[in-house]
């Protein structure tokens, strides 16, 4: 057996970034067996590699290439993804340089190596053109994510939701992987192209048990990205963990989710898109309604968050729904959009905390006076979250309504619509306590250089891509015509 | 093969089913973990079934790697409920609601 | 006919055991009991001609996964539940709904019967180790070394989570 025909010199090219990741999170783990506490070196190796990893995948902009004989597709799609989780890596890493210590843990190696290792996992869920590899891209993910979130192991919160986000993440993994062995049963493969053949030239055993493998994958999925009904664990999960990892948790691993949840759509079963419509129709104005309708009772900052992330997967799910060209690229930006958004709103909650204060609406009152900037910026994440102009936020949801419009859907975006003017409610709630209230003790920011820095570009892309989208949105139209 | 491919599917849903039962239904946090495992099983099985009717290997490469992942998944849950109980002596999941309003 | 009377006695066995673990009320003989589950259906890898999984599943499951299960079970002393849950939430009325929703879909699968496309396989050649092998490492060589990280990142997880002082 000749072993170079399975591994070329193009397939090496190709997961340079995979191995410039891992490399980077054992020299992380070095680090730390030869000299202790050393965060400042391990936060530099961490953000090297990630920003290495990027520049070796960028260079993929333009070429699509298969690798592995059809396990990994290399493109714009995925280009793309993977420049998004590096972004939300990089801020994450950031966000977290001395949070731990402040929640009386403390931050170590396996901290950042274990955001390495996520976004290696997030990384093969949108590369990976084969059921086996999303399945390992997404467990790869998943316990990273474990560990991060039960991180705090004297923590009792962080604990209970680590639990938590367990044994859904596990039992959902169950799902996924019934679909996944379904849908390799009916049709003998598990490639992507080699299942949608199968589809078309209609070699499958048997129809009733491929819509019911297509179900629990979409079942599987659902837990992952948490949509209505399978959302019971994110608020939970979300408020509970390190909230540098919930800044992490509820931005690039849902893009991922999506991003997996598309390209399943579009390469595997593109023909059996349409028998799917109701179904995607349901849950996304199930999830829109119930996330918004609960995020309006919450006092809790991070918890109101999660309920608003749950909102915005139902608003995704109107992309995946209409499923063209416009439809994808409206989908992409607004994940990028929405991960830059709840990126800065977590990053300026996570800098306010401190133990038990600084996460609920009444912590603050007066913030304004105190720290106009940060809480301009706060305020300017919480807008555009609702989706005001000129923000980013807007055009996300105004090209993904509009594509969905084109399509007919009009009674689902004018649900849409409703929900985004509920939402302002809980959105203003948090500035107005921030303008228009005064308390006698404010929170204590705390604010180092480089977190000020990427606030302050988080803030900024956030008014540009409100203001000038076209560069972005060409990007994304690109990315989206792979598929489409 | 030795008996019909529905039968091995149809012991395989049996499984699955009785695993996301006892998920459902059980509060003892290592209980409801053995279900997940029961889950894993019975995708195995369907696998193992699938790949002798196909006569391709593919399915059991799968199973390999299924395996991988419970042992994986294992390890870290149980790691996780060690540390819960030394902070909270239960592995009762009605007793972890401290997240509510 | 033998063997398939064999697989049919070995089934009942396997699907009685698990209804078991998860009826159960003390953890331990749940743990037991699933590593008796894990032998019937090695029994029944082996009637699939899958030898190689058949010992994994012996070694991996009933040897390493379960005796960690009864590791923590025996560390904590967590063994008695002391009832069983009775009330029957919305939430779960609805999940049961659906489980059997998908058990009338696997069922009317076997109702329709199968469209003989594929020949059933006479000749098993696929479930020895040197086949699986050879997957593993030529078309399979990309997952596999996937499959290595993962354990590194449980190893990494655990070590760092249940140690008391690192």
């Amino acid at each position: 057996m000749d072993l170079s025909l399975y591994f070329t010199r193009q397939d090496l090219w190709g997961i340079l970034p995979e191995i410039v990741l891992l490399v980077g999170a054992l020299i992380i783990l070095s680090i730390e067996l030869f000299a202790r506490s050393q965060r400042a070196a391990m936060l530099g190796v961490g953000i090297l590699s990630l920003v290495i990893a990027g520049g070796f995948a960028s260079k993929n902009f333009g070429s699509s290439f298969i690798l592995f004989q059809g396990m990994v597709t290399l493109n714009d799609y995925s280009t793309f993804f993977d420049l998004l989780y590096m972004t939300a890596g990089i801020v994450t890493m950031v966000i977290s340089y001395n949070y731990l210590e402040r929640k009386g843990g403390e931050t170590r190696g396996e901290y950042f190596a274990l955001i390495l290792f996520a976004t290696m996992g997030m990384m093969l869920m949108t590369r990976g053109n084969d059921l086996v590899i999303i399945f390992l891209g997404m467990e790869l993910l998943s316990l990273s994510l474990y560990v991060l979130v039960g991180f705090l192991r004297h923590d009792v919160f962080s604990n209970e939701s680590a639990i938590k986000y367990l044994l859904l993440g596990a039992f959902a993994t169950g799902f996924f992987l019934f679909g996944a062995v379904l849908v390799y049963g009916t049709t003998g493969t598990t490639n992507f192209q080699h299942i949608a053949s199968a589809i078309t030239n209609n070699e499958i055993l048997s129809d009733t048990l491929l819509s019911l493998g297509i179900g629990l994958l979409l079942v599987g999925f659902a837990f992952k990205v948490a949509l209505v009904p399978f959302h019971m664990w994110s608020p939970d999960v979300y408020q509970g963990a390190p909230t540098s990892v919930t800044a992490f948790l509820c931005t690039a691993p849902k893009a991922a989710g999506f991003g997996a949840l598309l390209k399943v759509f579009l390469v595997a079963f593109p023909a059996l898109h349409a028998d799917w419509q109701d179904l995607l129709w349901a849950l996304a104005l199930l999830t829109m309604i119930v996330g918004n309708i609960s995020a309006l009772v919450q006092t809790n900052v991070k918890r109101m968050l999660a309920f608003s992330s749950v909102t915005h997967a139902g608003y995704l799910c109107i992309g995946i729904l209409v499923l063209n060209e416009m439809g994808v690229s409206a989908i992409l930006f607004y994940l990028l959009v929405y991960s830059v958004m709840n990126l800065g709103a977590f990053g300026i909650i996570s800098l306010l905390e401190k133990e038990e204060k600084g996460v609920n609406f009444k912590d603050y009152e007066g913030l304004a006076s105190k720290h106009p900037w940060l809480s301009a910026s706060l305020a300017l994440f919480m807008l555009s979250l609702a989706g005001f102009p000129p923000t980013a936020g807007f055009v996300a949801k105004y090209t993904l309504f509009s594509s969905a419009i084109s399509e007919g859907y009009i009674w689902l975006i004018i649900i849409a619509i409703l929900n985004t003017l509920v939402s302002v409610y809980y959105y203003v709630r948090l500035i107005v306590n921030m303008y228009m209230r005064t308390s006698e003790e404010t929170l204590v920011p705390f604010l180092h250089p480089l977190l000020s820095v990427v606030i302050f570009i988080l803030a900024i892309s956030i008014m540009f891509f409100g203001v000038l989208p076209g560069w972005l949105i060409d990007t994304v139209t690109q990315a989206a015509r792979i598929y489409t | 093969m030795v008996v019909p491919l529905e039968h091995v599917i149809i012991l395989s849903g049996l499984l699955f089913s009785i695993g996301v039962m006892g998920v459902l239904f059980r509060r003892n946090v290592i209980i409801i973990f053995m279900s997940i495992e029961l889950m894993l099983n019975a995708v195995n099985l369907a696998l193992v079934g699938f790949s002798r009717y196909h006569n391709n290997v593919d399915g059991q490469v799968f199973v390999f790697l299924v395996m991988t992942l419970a042992a994986a998944e294992v390890s870290v849950g149980l790691a996780i409920i060690v540390a819960l109980f030394r902070n909270r002596q239960t592995v009762n999941i009605n007793e972890m609601n401290l997240m509510k309003n | 006919m033998t063997l398939s009377l064999l697989f049919y006695i070995i089934s009942t066995l396997t699907i009685g055991s698990a209804l078991l673990v998860v009826l159960n009320r003390n953890a331990v003989y749940s743990a037991v009991l699933l590593v008796f589950t894990f032998f019937n259906l090695s029994i029944l890898y082996l009637l699939l001609e899958a030898y190689f999984l058949a010992v994994l599943e012996i070694i991996i499951y009933a040897g390493a996964i379960m005796v960690l299960f009864l590791f923590v079970i025996m560390l904590f002393n967590v063994g008695k539940e002391q009832v069983l849950p009775k009330i029957m939430s919305f939430q779960r009325a609805v999940s049961l709904f659906l489980l059997v929703i998908f058990f009338t879909g696997v069922s009317l699968f076997t109702i329709q019967g199968v469209q003989d496309l594929h020949q059933p396989a006479g000749s098993a050649s696929i479930g020895n180790v040197t086949a699986i092998g050879e997957a593993l490492f030529s078309k399979y060589l990309f997952p596999f070394e996937i499959a290595s990280i993962l354990l590194l990142v449980a190893l990494i997880g655990t070590v760092y989570l249940a140690k008391r002082k690192i």
